[in-house]
Parts: C-alpha cells; structure tokens; sequence
C-alpha cells in the first residue's frame, strides 16, 4: 500500500494526540481500529461522525467499515454522555432480583427511554449487559461507580440529587 | 530467570512476611471495592500503626463470598471479618494477637468447608499487583520447569493426562486442542485468552483476572510453549475495568521480571502478550467472532472448519483457551497430570468455578471439585434460598444453558450430566431463582438477550429468536395460544439446527428447558391466564378460548 499522509488533526484539543499515539502505538495498523475507538470514547465521552472519519483515514479503513464496527459494539456510543449517566445492569442475577422494576421506575421518573439522555443533557439513562458484581445484585453504575443491593428508593435519591445539583 | 532465582524472590518475599506477627488481607476485587473496602484498608493501615501494631496490611483480591462484603481474614488465626466499616478498623486492629471480634467475625464453616480450590488458591491470599507474592506461592515455577525440563510435547502429555476440559463451556478436551496447534506447520502462531464473558450471571472470569492475574499470564505463556507460538493477546470486556488495569500491571510486572519478553528462563524460548478491550458483543465469545474482533472487524462468526487451530488470527494457527482454562494450567504442570485426573468425575476432572448468585443466602464464588451434587452447591455451600421463599429452578449454563428443577438437584455436575439434563456447563453461572421467578418470563427475558446479541449473519438466529421472543411475549401478557406453543417448539428446533454459531444454536435451550421442567407454567398463561409468579402483567382475557 502507497503510504498516504496522515490527515491532519481533527482540531487543536490536545485530546487528538492522545488517540493519535494510540494508533502510532499500534503502527496504524487496521487492526488497531477498536483500539483507537476506545480510545477516542474515554477522552471525549462518545463517537461523533469527524471522530470516525478522522480514525477511518488515519487507518486506511473504509469508512463504512468503521461505522459498521462502531455500531455493531453496544459499549461504543454516537450520542454525548449526559453530565450524569445511570447505568442499571440487567444481566440474569440483577433480573432475578428486580432491576426490570428499576429501569421502569427510573424511566417514569426522568421521563426517557433507557438509552436516552434528559433534554437539559444532564441525566443519562442506560442498561448494561451484566457488569459482573452479581453477587451484589441489583446493581446499578452511578456515574460508573459500581452500587449493590440497590433499591427503588435509593436509585429515584440519587436521581433526585442529581437533578438539583 | 532460572529457578534458583525463582527461589530466591521466593524466599525473600516470605522471609519478608514473617516478619509481621500479623498480616491482614482486605478483599479489594469489584464486589468489595463497591462497599468501600479501599477505605476499610486504608483505616486498617492507619490503625495498625498508630497502635503499633506489627502487622502487614495488604490488598488482595476476591475471597469469595461478596454477600458477606467487604471481608477481611487475619492471618495465621484465619479469622474472617464480614461487612467490615472503616469505622470498625481500630477495634480489629486492637484485638490482633488476642481474641477475635465475635461480632464482626464470619461463622459460614460450611460455605468454604466443601470447597477445593485449585483455580482460587492464591484469590485472596496475594495482592494481585505483586508479582512476587505470586512467586512465593511457587509462582512460575511451572513455567520455568516446562521451558527447562520438559518438551512441549511432554507438556501436552501431562495436559491430555489430565483430562481438562475447556472452562468455557464448550468443554473440549483442551489436550486435543493443544496437539491440534502444536502439529499445524506455521512458523507464525498465536495463543489467546478468551475473558470476554459476556455470559450475564457469570463473573468466575472477572474475579480470576482481578485477584490472580499472574496465574492467566503463566498458563498462557505455558501454553504458547507447547504449541510453538511467540505472542499472545488477553481479550477482555471493557466493562472490566479493574481487571484491564490489573492485567496491565502485572504484564509490566512479568516483562520487568523477565518472564515475559525475550529468552524467558535463558532459553530460546521468547513470548509476550498484549491486551485487547472487547467492547461490547456477547457473540465475541464464540472463537471465530473473538477473532475477528481482535483483528479490528467486527465481530460475526465464520463457519468452522477451518477452526482457529488451523487457520485462526490473520489465517495463522490460533489456540483460544478460557480463562479458567488458562488458570488450571500451572497447578497441572506443577503436580503433574495425574493428580489433576483423580480429582472430579469419570469424565470431567478437576474443579469448576461457580458464580453463585440470584435468590440464595451466601451469593459469591466458590470453587468445587466436578461431581459435587447441585443440591451440595445450593443447599450447603449457598446456604439456601432466602427468606421463606422456596427453590424452584436453579439456571446453568447463561443464555446458552437451561433451568433445572428441584427434583433434578441431586444429579452431580459434570459436562455429560448437565447436558442430558437439558442444561450445559457452559461458563460457570448459575443463578438460583425461587417461587417469585416466572419461567416463562425467565425464558422470554433470556431470549431477548439473544436476540439484542444476534450478530445478524445467519437468518436462523436473527430471525427465529426475534420471532420467539414476540411468541413467547405473547404468551407472557396472556394472549398466547396452543399454536403459538407449537409454533415455539418448531422453532426451537429450526434455530437450533440451522444456526452457524454456538449463539443460536444454543439460544432455544432456556425456552426447551423450561418447557421440559415447567410446561404447567406455559399452560397456565395461555389456558388459564395466569401467572403463579405474579410476574407477568396479564389483563383480563381479549378472546374466550372455545
């Protein structure tokens, strides 16, 4: 393959040179494409389409290709995070133990569909395909830190706390 | 690296410890750290010093028993703390060298006395992060014995000598799988460690890699030996993030010691090991998908043959083996196959690891030698179903496995025995559900996880459980009939037989187990229209069945 020049720099937000050593790391190889993706979703939170681009040119991968990885992976999100996420985990133990009753009582109370974020972009509700603390089921991720044995009451609090914060 | 200096670090790291009187190990895997056992260790810490203790406080990993959290054991009167606050810190830390704290202490004798640990031995013993903790627990002793005293094949003897089967569920004889690699000419070859367990109730994998990282590492490195393979990848879900981190040190831990990298043991023998993140895709635990997964692609099955042992990562050779798998395979070289052989049934040897969860008193992982009765690991070592509520169904097996009754609880855990029950071994979950658990809902929610996880290659998969889950759906809210019943099983047996991948071949098995065991249920909601659970939200009947 001819060696194309890299694209340039999506902006100047410093974070772009944390996934570009990522992918100088991996020797832009195509193989580092899932890599790199996760490197672009924890520093900024999600994948947005000049993110893709800029990988899938980077990489010499298709275009379609990238989207197609990035939308076949559940853990990889096209939308921003709200300034607060609820993750409540519904693997079998935490099914068992009720957490269908949770995500209905945290959809009522912040009135979205799991997978959504509240219009002012401050609370975003998701569900997580067992996060593996089933001993201490239900559990649910408060800003990605981990809580068991979690009731209605304490999930709707910490709701609560959230919305006036 | 050779054995003597092996025995040196050895020595060095136990002559260290002896020199407490005490040591105190905080339980710092994911389902204690949720309840703030960092700040526990870091009180105990506090405590034993400002009271000048001469005790060694040390973070480890999981000890078992998350239901009882955080714990705490005090070493050598093994007294084990439960639901320890950073509050009750200087009080332990008082009472060291005298009587223990019989408010605080954990009584749960039965819990841990069936229990053989093989897999476990050194979870909740070692902090994770120190390779030389490892060590003093004749860590990488076996390597070192393989790469200086042994032939590759000699290590595939011992392995096939020993019978183990694949942890993962699969449970192929992992000797085969070995020989297999070993003989396919390939001057490029490659091992991987398959952690994405994506099985939901199962966490065996997770507490492994979190509380004996090394031990996967070993037997990886073990492995590649044998079958002549210079790298390595461990693929773990994302949704891991102590085990990621804990994985990445000790890698670094095991380079710096020179039992990763380059002439590992001063032989010719070179290997190393990267990580790669899954990231989200329960069918990236089926080989094939977790290749293409590792290769940047996405991750959909191919059909088989070729396998992976032939033509695997970038159509090189690949041997996958589990976690688990990779765990069991220091203590077999270092004791030999034969000693792993007597333990375990006739045809599936050794230990198993469970996460035992759902509606049971002591929910957590325990470790018991294959053969043990399910009534043995509920009963006794679980303690039971909670709350006057009684056993109904014990699930194995995740979306992949089936649910067993009651009157099948006294049949002994083994791959053969769990099949012709209509279950599986599969990873290692096994969730305990009561008579507030309706099956047919149970099923229904099982069938929706496999059709969210549907890669969407074959149509027998993506179709055929999208169309059980709206039959089974029906079913549940009471609109369900006789028809749709057959329908059901006709499908079953469709997605069953004609899916290219373990996934949908496996995906009817939650709906043909509960239809063996609890077909009254199913009559229940179609004829009668009701739930005995309660769980299904069935109104009042839209048509009269003639």
């Amino acid at each position: 393959m001819p060696a194309l020049t890299p694209p340039p720099l999506p902006s100047d937000d410093k974070r772009w040179k944390i996934v570009n050593g990522t992918m100088r790391k991996n020797g832009f190889s195509r193989s580092a494409l899932i890599e790199t993706l996760h490197t672009v979703q924890s520093s900024f939170g999600f994948l947005d389409d000049d993110a893709i681009k800029f990988v899938a040119q980077s990489l010499h991968v298709p275009l379609s290709q990238a989207y197609g990885v990035v939308t076949f992976y559940h853990y990889f999100s096209l939308k921003p995070p709200g300034k607060h996420t609820m993750t409540v985990c519904t693997g079998t133990a935490c099914y068992i133990k009720g957490t269908d009753k949770l995500v209905a009582a945290a959809e009522k109370h912040l009135g979205i569909c799991q997978g959504q974020t509240t219009k002012d972009g401050n609370i975003s509700l998701m569900t997580a395909r067992c996060v593996g603390a089933c001993g201490r089921a239900p559990v649910v991720l408060t800003d990605g830190e981990l809580q068991g044995q979690m009731s209605g009451e304490q999930m709707l609090a910490q709701l609560e706390r959230w919305a006036v914060e | 690296m050779t054995i003597d200096e092996l025995d040196q670090i050895a020595k060095t790291t136990q002559e260290e410890n002896k020199k407490f009187d005490q040591e105190i190990s905080v339980c710092m895997g994911t389902g204690c750290l949720s309840q703030h056992s960092d700040r526990v260790k870091d009180a105990l810490a506090k405590a034993v010093e400002s009271q000048g203790k001469n005790a060694l406080v040390r973070r480890t990993g999981c000890m078992g028993l998350c239901a009882a959290g955080p714990l705490v054991l005090v070493e050598p009167s093994e007294t084990l703390y439960q639901h320890v606050k950073d509050g009750d810190a200087e009080r332990v830390a008082a009472s060291l060298g005298g009587e223990p704290l019989a408010e605080l202490q954990c009584n749960l004798r039965e819990h841990f006395d069936q229990q053989v640990h093989v897999v476990l031995e050194n979870s909740g013993r070692i902090d994770p992060e120190k390779i030389d903790d490892y060590i003093a627990r004749d860590g990488y002793r076996a390597l070192l014995t393989a790469l200086n005293d042994m032939t590759p094949n000699g290590v595939i003897r011992q392995i096939t000598e020993s019978g183990l089967r694949g942890r993962g569920g699969g449970g192929y004889p992992t000797g085969l799988k070995w020989s297999t690699v070993a003989k396919s000419p390939s001057d490029v070859k490659y091992v991987i460690c398959n952690g994405d367990e994506g099985d939901p109730g199962a966490f065996m994998d997770r507490s492994v890699l979190e509380s004996d990282p090394q031990r996967v590492i070993e037997g990886m490195a073990i492995a590649a030996y044998a079958v002549g393979a210079s790298k390595g990848y461990i693929y773990v879900r994302a949704e891991y993030p102590l085990a990621v981190q804990r994985l990445t040190v000790s890698l670094r831990e095991a380079r710096r010691r020179g039992l990763l990298g380059n002439n590992i043991g001063n032989t010719p023998f070179n290997f190393d090991v990267e990580i790669r993140l899954g990231a989200g895709a329960f069918v990236c635990g089926e080989e094939t998908a977790l290749i293409a997964s590792i290769e940047g692609k996405r991750g959909t099955p191919r059909p088989r043959p070729p396998y992976p042992a032939m033509s695997g990562l970038w159509g090189k050779p690949t041997l996958i083996n589990n976690v688990e798998t990779f765990a069991n395979i220091a203590p077999i070289i270092r004791n030999g196959g034969r000693w792993f052989a007597n333990m375990g049934s006739a045809r599936s040897k050794g230990t198993k690891v469970f996460a035992l969860t759902g509606k049971i008193r002591n929910t957590g992982l325990v470790e018991v030698p294959m053969g043990i009765k399910l009534r043995e690991i509920i009963e006794t070592i679980g303690g039971g179903v909670p709350d006057e509520h009684t056993f109904k169904a014990v699930q194995t097996g995740g979306p992949s496995g089936g649910c067993l009754p009651a009157e099948m609880l006294d049949i002994g855990v083994s791959y053969d025995a769990l099949l012709a029950a209509g279950s599986i071994m599969g990873s290692g979950g096994m969730i305990v559900m009561d008579d507030t658990s309706c099956m047919v809902n149970v099923a229904r929610f099982f069938i929706e996880f496999c059709m969210t996880e549907s890669c969407g290659k074959c149509i027998p998969c993506r179709a055929g459980t999208a169309q059980m889950h709206t039959l089974l759906t029906r079913i549940c809210n009471g609109v369900g009939t006789m028809d749709d019943l057959r329908l059901l099983e006709d499908l079953c047996s469709t997605v069953k037989e004609a899916s290219l991948c373990g996934l949908g071949q496996t995906a009817p098995n939650p709906v043909l187990s509960t239809l063996k065991y609890f077909r009254n249920e199913y009559i229940d909601h179609i004829v009668h229209k009701k739930c005995v659970a309660g769980v299904c939200n069935i109104q009042a009947p839209v048509e009269v069945l003639v």
